[in-house]
């Protein structure tokens, strides 16, 4: 609980005092297009990286966010601190620190996840053609013991890397603004990477598709899907993600993303679904 | 017989085609009026604005007011010419930057907000302008 208060005040803190230093500055987007931050770090929907770069900053500008996610199913419980930083609406550098629970085992697998993104082309807002952006996820597992167990290839570290188009069309459905992200990962990761990196018998890089579509009901309020493949290279039934989310942003400095996240089996425990809570916020 | 059934049948097509494409976004913004107020909003936003202000220092107001409220109502279709110069003329020489033309399209939302303009009409006349993007920034 304290943890969560400290993180909580961590973001806010710096949104509050910060943001209001630099007020009118770094924010050249409209408002609810920078997306939200995904659970690898990465500027995104909550759990697809998007092609946008973090922060409302525009190609003369930088922009930093902070942002923390937690999400719960019956036996398991993410937790995600992270930061990122968008370099001129070009290049995106992110950090996030993973503690992955087991609620009902006892104990937690750590995972760090360094992110870079580069925008290779186009405007997802003014743009004919959507925003395209390439990026990596270069991840190192803290804690072994569990993916060697379940007969990982490797548990220290790996990298996916991916290719992702984002598109905000402006007044399409009844002048409802719709968002739409398409992202196709390269990855060996088993449960993102909580259970190390592919398996004897899959030791490759495995293209999963992943996707994000939403409606933005108002200039504050986003709702949609997401879609994350995943291969299951453990054979031990691991399923791809879902989720249906609302997010709420009220001003740039600030997003709330609550989303109701269907994780299917993992390690064993199948049914694992729960709730998704992210709060991104300005850091300058 | 035959005629009547026919008849009917064409007006209410016409009547349907009334409804479904004759009107137009420029009828749903709410026409002259509505128009003129979201413009005057709009000049109030900008001369709130310090940053976006510096690039009308040396503007006519009257003529912008004007040229704005015939622009806003060609590109939704209204029944008007455009009598002003095109937004290349018009942005030359200014070197507006990325960060202060997506700020000055806050202001338009803004401007239309307090125009009471719904969400969605927002939407469709913000979708006619964004196309011009090209013809503004940076020149």
């Amino acid at each position: 609980m304290t943890s969560w208060k400290t993180i909580l005040s961590a973001i806010l803190l710096p949104t509050l005092f910060v943001g209001s230093l630099y007020a009118g500055t770094n924010d050249g987007k409209l408002l609810a297009t920078a997306g939200v931050t995904q659970i690898e770090g990465s500027a995104g929907g909550g759990l697809v990286p998007w092609a946008v770069i973090s922060g409302y900053g525009s190609r003369d500008e930088v922009a930093a966010t902070v942002s923390t996610t937690q999400v719960s199913t019956t036996d398991y419980r993410l937790d995600v601190t992270s930061a990122a930083i968008g370099l001129y609406d070009k290049v995106e550098l992110s950090y996030a620190k993973q503690r992955f629970t087991l609620s009902s085992l006892g104990g937690d697998i750590q995972q760090e996840v360094f992110g870079a993104k580069v925008k290779l082309y186009g405007d997802a807002v003014y743009g004919v053609w959507p925003q395209v952006s390439a990026g990596l996820h270069h991840k190192r597992l803290k804690d072994y013991v569990i993916a060697d167990a379940v007969g990982a290839k490797e548990s220290s570290s790996n990298t996916d890397y991916y290719l992702a188009a984002t598109k905000v069309h402006l007044g399409l459905a009844a002048g409802f603004n719709v968002v739409w992200n398409v992202t196709g990962r390269l990855t060996k990761a088993n449960q993102t990477g909580f259970l190390g990196y592919g398996s004897v018998s899959d030791t490759s890089h495995n293209l999963m598709m992943e996707g994000s579509a939403g409606i933005l009901l108002s200039r504050n309020l986003v709702i949609g899907v997401e879609y994350r493949q995943k291969p299951d290279n453990l054979g031990l039934g691991e399923d791809d993600w879902y989720d249906i989310f609302v997010a709420y942003v009220p001003n740039k400095n600030v997003s709330l993303t609550l989303a109701w996240a269907k994780l299917g089996s993992i390690a064993g425990a199948t049914g694992q679904e729960g709730l998704f809570l992210n709060l991104t916020g300005k850091l300058w | 017989m035959s005629g009547k059934v026919w008849g009917v049948i064409i007006l209410t097509a016409a009547l349907t085609a009334c409804v479904t494409t004759n009107v137009t976004l420029y009828q749903q913004l709410g026409g002259d009026k509505k128009v003129e107020l979201i413009v005057d909003n709009f000049i109030e936003e900008i001369q709130f604005n310090k940053k976006i202000f510096q690039y009308f220092t040396e503007s006519d107001v009257d003529r912008f007011r004007e040229k704005l409220i015939e622009h806003i109502c060609v590109i939704a279709d209204g029944n008007c010419q455009y009598t002003g110069d095109t937004m290349q003329q018009v942005h030359e020489g200014m070197n507006i930057t990325e960060t202060d033309f997506n700020t000055t399209v806050d202001l338009l939302i803004s401007a239309m907000t307090k125009a009471d303009v719904p969400h969605r009409i927002q939407n469709q006349l913000l979708q006619r302008l964004a196309k011009l993007r090209h013809e503004i920034l940076y020149l």
